[in-house]
This record gives C-alpha cells, structure tokens and sequence, in this order.
C-alpha cells in the first residue's frame, strides 16, 4: 500500500531537481498568503462579488491583463533560466530534457497566456469605452471566455510540478509530439491547456466583432471609430476565421494521442506534415492578431502625443483589414525547407513579401502623424517611438527569411530567433506596455510614476537590442535555435560563447526593466495624485470624455458622434461655448453577475485534468458539469436590472468632482 | 449601422430580426439528424465504397451546410448590412485557401522524393 502510494506521488509530481523543489515550496507559500490574507482582511465576498462573477467589461479586462503580467514574469524567468544555461553551456545548469521543456512552456506561454490575455483585456478595458458602449454585446460570454482562458492558463502551468512540463516545442510538431515519442502527460497537458482558454479566445473574437458592428453609439459611421477599435475589429475577424484551425489542428492530434489514431502519425496513413501545414494556418494568423492591436495603440498614441489627428485614416484602415485578410495567404513560409517543391516556395514567399507593403503604409502614416506635430515625451509615446526602429529592422529581417532559397541558410537558426523576438518584442510587447501606460488612467484614476517609468523603458530598450543583436551574428554563424551545449570544452568551440554572454546580459537588463515596472506600479499606487478631469493626455476619442476610472454603465447619456477624433472636436465647441447638447438621463439597463462562467471553466478544468491523466473518473463528472451549468443556464431568465435616474445623478456628480 | 438599441441587454425583442419558427427548428434538425446518419450508414454497412462514398460524404455535408445557414443561422432573413452573409463569403474563401492550399502543398510533398 505505501509502496503503492510512494511510486504514485514520485510519477505524479515532478521531482528531482531543486529549482522543482523551489518552485513547489514558493508556489505552497503564495497559495498560503493569499488565503491568509483574503481570510484576515474578510475578503472572500469581495471577491466573489465584485470579481470573480461579474461581469463589467472593465474588470474583467484589468483581471485578464493581471493575469498576463503574472504568466510574463513566469515565462520571463523561463527566458532568463534558458539565457543563463547558453552562457555557461558546460555548468549542466539546465540538462536537455530541462531545456527543452523551458523553451517550450516559455514559448507557449508568452504568446498563448502573455500576450492574448494582454490583448484582450485591452480590447475589453477600451473598445467599449471607444464606440460609445455600455458593455460589450454579450457580457456573460465575456465573463465565460475570461474563465475559460484562466483555468486553461492554470492547467498548462500546473504541467510544472504535476505530471511533467510538455516538452516537444511550442506548436508541438509530431512525430515528436505524439504518442509513441511523448508517452507522458506533458503533452496532453499541452493539448487541454490551449483547447480550453482557446474556446474562450474564440468566443471573445465573436464577442468583440459584435459589439463593435452593432454597438456603436448614434453618428459613430465605422469610418469614425478610433484606430485601436479598427484594428480590435481586425484582430478580432482574424480570431474567428483561424482559431477554428488551432482547435481542430489540436483536436485531431489529441485523437492521435488518445484514441489510437493516424492523422499525423508515421505509419497507418499519417503524416506528421500535415499536422505543420495545418497548425501553422492557424500560427501565422495569429502572429497578426496579436501585433495589429499593438499597432492600433500606437496609432491612438502618435496622434494623442502629436496633438495630430493621425495622418492617412483611410489608408491605415484598409492597411490592417488587408493584413488580416492576407495574413491567411502566406503560411507555408514557415516551412519552406520541408520540401514542397519550387512552385509552392515562390509562391508564398512573394505573398509574404506582399503583406510587408501595407505595413510599411502604416510606418509612413505614423511618421507622418509625428511630422510637425507638437510632440511631447511620456513613457507611452516613448515606447511608442522605440517601437519604430525596431520594428523596422525586425520586419527587414522578416523580408529576409520570406526569401525561400536564403530561409534554407537562416531557418531554425538564432537569426529567426532573433527576428521573431525583435517583432514580437518590439511590436508586440512593447504596444501592450505602451497601451497600458497609455489607458493606465483611465482604468484606475491615477497616472503611473514617469521617473521610475523611464529607468525601465530605458533598461528593456537597451536591454533588448543587447539581447537580441547578437543573435542575428550567432545565426549567421550556424547557432541552431533549441540547443542547451555547443561543447565549448569538447574541443570544437565554433566561437559562439563571447555572443552568446553578450546576448544574456542582455536579458538581465530586461529582467531589471520587468522590476523597475513593479516597483513603478507598486510605488505610484502608493503615491499619486487623482487624475480629476479624466482626461490626463488631453486626448481625442471618446474614452477621455468619461471620469477616470468610468462608472459602471460608461455613459450616463450616450454621445452623439460627427466626426473623427470626436472629443478632441468637441473640446474645441465646449472652449468654443457651443457643446453639442446632450439627452435628458434614462434609467440604464445592465446585465446580472453571474457565477456560471466561473463555475463552467472550473468544470472544464477537471475534464481536462481528467484528460490528462487518462482518468476517466474525473473527466467524465467534470464534462457532465460543464453540460449541467449549460442547461441550468439556458433555462435562467436572467433580465438585469435599472440604474434609476437618481443614482446616475449622484454617480455622476461624485465622480465629476465639482466641474 | 449605428447602435441596434441603447439598451441592448433586452433588446432581443424588440429590434425585429424574426428568429425562426419552432416548427423551423424542428424541420432543420431532423434534416441535420438525416444527413448525418445516410453517410454514416453508406459507409458503416459498406453500402458504396470508393468514389461513390467520397461523393455521398461530400455531397451531404454541403447540404448539411446549407440548412445550417437557413434553419439555424437565419441567413435568408437577415437584414441589411448583411453583415452574415459577408462574415459567410469571406468564411469561405479561408475554407477554400485551407482545402486547396493544403492539397497543394502536400501533393508536392509527396512527388518531390
Ligand atoms: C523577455 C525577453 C525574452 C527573452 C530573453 C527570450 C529568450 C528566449 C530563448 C532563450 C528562447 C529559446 C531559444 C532556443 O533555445 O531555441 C526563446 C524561445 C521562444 N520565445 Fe522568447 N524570450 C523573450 C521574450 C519572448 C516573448 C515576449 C515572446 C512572445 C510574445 C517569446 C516567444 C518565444 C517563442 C515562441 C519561442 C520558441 C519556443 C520554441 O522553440 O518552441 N519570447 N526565447
Ligand atoms: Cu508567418
């Protein structure tokens, strides 16, 4: 019995090695001190209440965006653990089998629980606040694909102690990925995590096009939203026609794994190509879902910071409705080496080339928006202007690897390492930091420390370019991505250790740009000044006209819209003495919490930890949940309630101070 | 274009999209309920092989297709814009690049060695 219950544990948790055991020692610590204190401070209701079952667009947005902050400091330190093994590639600090699960938990989570989760809780923070909205159009989904896309996130992090991480590279390619050469949990960790918050990626692109198609307040034409609406539409479309792909891509591997399939195995008919053509329909997509709304912020911030209205409005929209669509045209440039003959090469390699035209568009059109502008220098027009170079030498580079017959020199080398980093980085990231610095004050009603904020902007910009330069050296010397030892000692030393310690420095200073911010946040919740007026940036579309942070039914009347950049307009009639009139006050109707979409994900949650393990005795009474928590709201006549006139009066006059 | 309704958590009611009959839904589901059992019939029991189910299969999961789109997406009634129907053709222009872009790579893949 014991004998049982020790072999058991020592498969189920994962052991053996000390950073495991730190993990596991500071994870119990965090889980303790958080009881203890919602305990102490008689928390528990308010969180329930206030948090976890609401659903106001604006909270889950700030909890998707926490939850991303948390998933960036695990997948940063996966980075740095990585960094610091290739600067001392003969100390065994990472082994192999280690290495290749950090790339792969590293990979999966920046892009899956970092920067989706970033991203959608900006679109839910600002969209509706930027078409004039009072929530998005179905808020209980929003709250479902906040939930789902959180207990996937927990099953895919829990791969670390329980089980074994997935270790088989972040889109999990087979042969490798399958059954017979990852016979353990990991990759069915892999599998569960990404299903599961993808239904809620999904449900949130669906979410987010319906609001902004049907939702808009009276004179909003789409060709008057602001710019980081257009490109969450964009984004979004792009969601709804690829993550479909993901889920069936996944699904038909799960079969593979699970039921003894052959859609991608080496015998039986399969073929794992298939599997990289399919998943990949999906990968390329999604690199652009993720970077058009960085682009959108900084479209928003060149304007605001410029004192501009943004220079070539047309032709930015058209520019990112056609990247989304043609984002879908070109993903066989990921796998040119894989043999599929000279026309298919030529074929998507001009395709990628073409899709470099209308971003090059936007880079002119955001010059432009600067040119003569009355530029002045917050950390968010900072990063906003760091963006630029890098992004230019990122997508130059990009250019170069769509040049098939060269991509066979450059593929899988550090040089595609350091282009994906360079756009995902300086795109991305640095679109999602600059977005929040940016929307900081609307959220919570105070501005951020600007000091503190340039130590690390400064830090991750110096940091990045320290990092990820050298590497294009490395590539171009043959350093292959996924390796932990170039035998250094063995006597064939290819002259890649001096590079590869300049490229972790590098890293660390990121690290200490990541620390600057936390202290930032943390210093700035201690000390600030509440922003009164709401409208910190002087600012141009819609969301500045309300109180910082909005009320909860954003707008007490919904504004009449005439223009572009309407606020800006009518704060020159408001200076001007002629303020557009507004309605009388109604009473407003919003939308009931609910605890479905909590409870339906934790139920998710199980099944899929049933899946896992191949335990049927949880999988089961967690699909029956889910199904229970369906019917049970399907048959919930659930009607909101008013906000009457008088509260709005007194909301309103609270929150808009005396003026 | 603009705003359906400003309060449109109740808004179901009252913006007049028709959103089918009873009598519809029972009608598209037992329709879907047939196609999906004649192509599994066809080839569970061996009643064709070869060509002939590959066209069966084909031919009722387009059908299956469309009264999705009639029964249960309500495309015929929608109003305009159309913003189904374009969300539909722009679907299946992706479905198409999926379908024939796939056949085409991998088809290489199996000449070139
Ligand atoms: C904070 C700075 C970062 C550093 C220092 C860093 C470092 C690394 C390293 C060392 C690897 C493994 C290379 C290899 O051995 O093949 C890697 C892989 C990867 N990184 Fe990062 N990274 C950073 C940020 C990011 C971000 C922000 C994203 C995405 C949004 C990202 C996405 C990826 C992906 C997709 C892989 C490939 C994983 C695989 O090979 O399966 N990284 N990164
Ligand atoms: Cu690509």
């Amino acid at each position: 019995m014991w004998e049982n219950i020790k072999t058991f544990a020592s498969e189920f948790f994962v052991t053996g090695d000390p950073l495991i055991y730190g993990a596991d020692v500071s994870i119990a610590l965090t889980l303790v001190a958080i009881v203890f204190a919602l305990t102490y401070f008689k928390k528990w209701q308010w969180l329930w209440k206030e948090w976890i079952t609401t659903v106001d667009h604006k909270k889950i947005g700030i909890m998707y965006i926490l939850c991303s902050i948390l998933m960036l400091f695990r997948g940063g330190v996966d980075a740095l653990l990585m960094r610091t093994q290739l600067a001392m590639p003969d100390m065994q600090f990472l082994n192999a089998e280690h290495y290749n699960a950090i790339f792969t938990t590293h990979g999966v989570i920046m892009i899956l629980f970092m920067a989706m989760p970033f991203m959608f809780g900006l679109f839910n923070i600002m969209v509706p606040l930027q078409i004039g909205a009072r929530d998005v159009a179905f808020p209980f989904l929003n709250s479902l694909s906040f939930w789902l896309f959180f207990w996937g996130a927990m099953l895919f992090n829990m791969s670390f102690v329980i089980g074994g991480s997935p270790d088989a590279g972040w889109l999990a390619y087979p042969p490798l990925s399958g059954i017979d050469h990852s016979p353990g949990v990991g990759q069915n960790f892999y599998i569960w995590g990404i299903q599961i918050s993808g239904i809620g990626s999904l449900m949130t692109g669906i979410n987010f096009v319906v609001t902004i198609l049907k939702m808009r307040t009276p004179g909003m034409k789409l060709m008057r939203m602001p710019m980081f609406t257009w490109s969450a539409l964009s984004s979004c479309l792009t969601i709804m026609l690829a993550f479909p792909i993901l889920t069936v891509t996944l699904a038909m591997l799960f079969i593979d794994r699970f039921a003894g399939g052959h859609f991608f195995t080496l015998d039986g008919g399969g073929n794992p190509m298939m599997y990289i053509n399919l998943i990949w329909m999906w990968g390329h997509p999604e690199v652009y879902i993720v970077v058009l709304p960085a682009f959108g912020v900084f479209s928003e911030i060149f304007a605001t910071f410029s004192k501009k209205k943004l220079f070539g409005y047309t032709s930015m929209v058209l520019a990112m409705m056609s990247i989304a669509i043609f984002s879908f045209f070109t993903w066989a440039h990921h796998f040119f080496t894989m043999g599929s003959g000279a026309n298919v090469n030529a074929f998507f390699a001009v395709t990628t080339m073409l899709i470099a035209i209308p971003t090059g568009v936007k880079i002119f059109n955001w010059l432009f928006t600067m040119y003569k502008g009355k530029i002045t220098f917050e950390t968010p027009m900072l990063w906003a202007i760091s963006f630029i170079p890098c992004f230019v030498i990122g997508g130059m580079t990009g250019v170069m690897l769509s040049v098939a017959p060269a991509d066979f020199q450059f593929h899988n080398s550090y040089f595609l390492i350091a282009h994906f980093h360079q756009v995902l980085i300086g795109g991305v990231v640095f679109g999602f930091f600059a977005g929040l610095y940016y929307w900081w004050p609307k959220m919570f009603g105070f501005r951020l420390n600007e000091r503190i904020g340039k130590w690390a902007f400064w830090f991750w910009n110096i940091g990045f370019y320290v990092c990820f330069m050298p590497q294009y050296g490395l590539g171009l010397m043959g350093m292959t991505r996924r390796v932990n030892e170039y035998d250094w000692s063995q006597g064939w030393d290819m002259g890649w250790m001096p590079l590869n310690i300049v490229s972790t420095v590098g890293a660390f200073l990121m690290g200490i740009g990541f620390i600057f911010q936390v202290w930032q946040i943390a210093y700035s919740i201690k000390n600030h000044k509440r922003d009164v007026n709401g409208d910190p940036w002087n600012g141009r579309t819609l969301e500045w006209s309300l109180p910082s942070p909005a009320p909860v039914y954003n707008f007490a009347t919904l504004p009449k819209i005439q223009e572009v950049d309407s606020w800006w307009e009518e704060k020159e009639r408001i200076k001007a003495g002629k303020p557009t009139p507004q309605a009388p006050l109604e009473p407003i109707h919003m939308p009931d919490n609910s605890a479905i979409p909590f409870i339906q994900s934790l139920f998710w949650f199980i099944a899929g930890f049933g899946f896992v393990f191949n335990w049927m005795f949880f999988a089961i009474p967690g699909l029956i949940g889910v199904a229970v928590t369906m019917i049970v709201r399907s048959f919930q006549k659930d009607e909101g309630y008013y906000i009457p006139v008088d509260e709005i009066k007194k909301t309103e006059a609270s929150t808009r101070g005396a003026g | 274009m603009a705003n359906v309704n400003a309060n449109h958590h109740d808004s179901h009611d009252h913006h007049g999209e028709s959103h089918g009959s009873v009598k519809s839904y029972v009608i598209g589901f037992i329709l879907s309920i047939v196609l999906t059992i004649i192509p599994l019939v066809v080839v569970l029991q061996g009643w064709m092989t070869g060509n002939a189910a590959i066209a069966v299969i084909m031919i009722t999961a387009v059908l299956q297709f469309l009264i999705q789109m009639l029964f249960f997406m309500h495309l015929k009634e929608e109003k305009k814009p159309r913003y189904n129907l374009l969300a539909l053709l722009l679907a299946l222009v992706i479905v198409v690049t999926v379908v024939a872009g796939s056949i085409w790579i991998m088809m290489y893949n199996t000449v070139a060695h």
